[in-house]
């Protein structure tokens, strides 16, 4: 690939489940259009859609900025939501403050955030209580 | 297992897709938690769910998943076969619950398993 840097930011909208994960599958077809490894851009959808289901059902909306160079792919959302109080646990598989009304849509299981960690080369969370949260996600294209 | 045996062993309808007929599909990934499929690692996956909305197709598309199967006869409304037509998902209806439809691809020769680490 040859290119310097590519910057593109995504509004995820508040409480519109149907659209949510509308910039994760444009970032998908981005990558794909890039020629980015198949796999790579498998870890990269996934985990960036689950931190944008995130965003949705937990924190109203929020925004996704995306910048992809030659070493890698980063992927950063910020909501302004509630924060979450205790990382650690929230970060355990099964852990969730989803109400029913989320898992009948198919989320709120808990695995989220593992699946962030799971699929993603590095993932930093910064988060504060009334604040936001920042979710940070970084796939390396490169093997150094 | 091409999609095409699957949807005759499933007695299944096909909503969307016939180009992905002769797709070989060596796993499958039976919920409606969609997270919970995000966490299975395969390829050739076909996904069953009870689950009908557009996060279904969502994560498919996430996936790379190119076949879901809806069952107990849950047919999702023409936006939502529209939107996995979009993508090149193959859409798939059976009436069988969900513990028949797993069992009979199993006995059909789907055994293959996703890898949870
Ligand atoms: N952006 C966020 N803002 C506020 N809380 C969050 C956010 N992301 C995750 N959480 C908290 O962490 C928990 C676990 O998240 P996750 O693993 O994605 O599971 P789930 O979304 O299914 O609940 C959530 O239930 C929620 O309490
Ligand atoms: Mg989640």
């Amino acid at each position: 690939m040859t290119y310097g840097i590519i910057r593109k930011d995504f509004v995820i909208p508040a409480n519109d489940f149907t659209i949510a994960g509308e910039a994760s599958s444009c970032v998908k077809k981005m990558l794909i259009q890039l020629g980015v490894d198949p796999q790579k851009v498998k870890k990269t959808a996934i985990s960036m859609y689950e931190a944008e289901i995130n965003a949705v059902i937990h924190a109203n909306g929020g925004i996704a900025e995306v910048e992809i160079d030659r070493n890698k792919i980063l992927i950063r959302i910020k909501d302004d939501g509630p924060g979450i109080p205790d990382l650690e646990l929230a970060m355990q598989e099964g852990y969730t403050t989803a109400p029913d009304s989320i898992r009948e849509m198919g989320f709120g299981a808990g695995m989220g955030l593992p699946n962030m960690r799971r699929y993603a080369d590095k993932l930093e969370i910064r988060t504060e209580v009334g604040k936001g949260t920042i979710v940070e996600i970084t796939v390396f294209l490169t093997d150094n | 297992m091409k999609a095409r045996d699957i949807l005759s062993v499933l007695d299944a309808e096909i909503l969307t897709g016939d180009e992905n007929l002769d797709m070989e599909f060596y796993a499958a990934c039976g919920s409606d938690l969609m997270s919970d499929v995000m966490a299975y690692v395969k390829e050739n996956v076909v996904l069953l769910t009870g689950l009908v909305n557009p996060q279904v197709i969502r994560t498919a598309e996430m996936m790379d998943i190119k076949l879901i199967v809806f069952i107990r006869g849950k047919r999702p409304e023409e936006k939502i076969v529209e939107m996995a037509r979009e993508k090149g998902i193959a859409v798939m209806t059976t009436n069988h619950p969900m513990f028949i439809a797993c069992g009979k691809l199993y006995s059909a020769g789907i055994t293959e398993r996703g890898v949870w680490d």
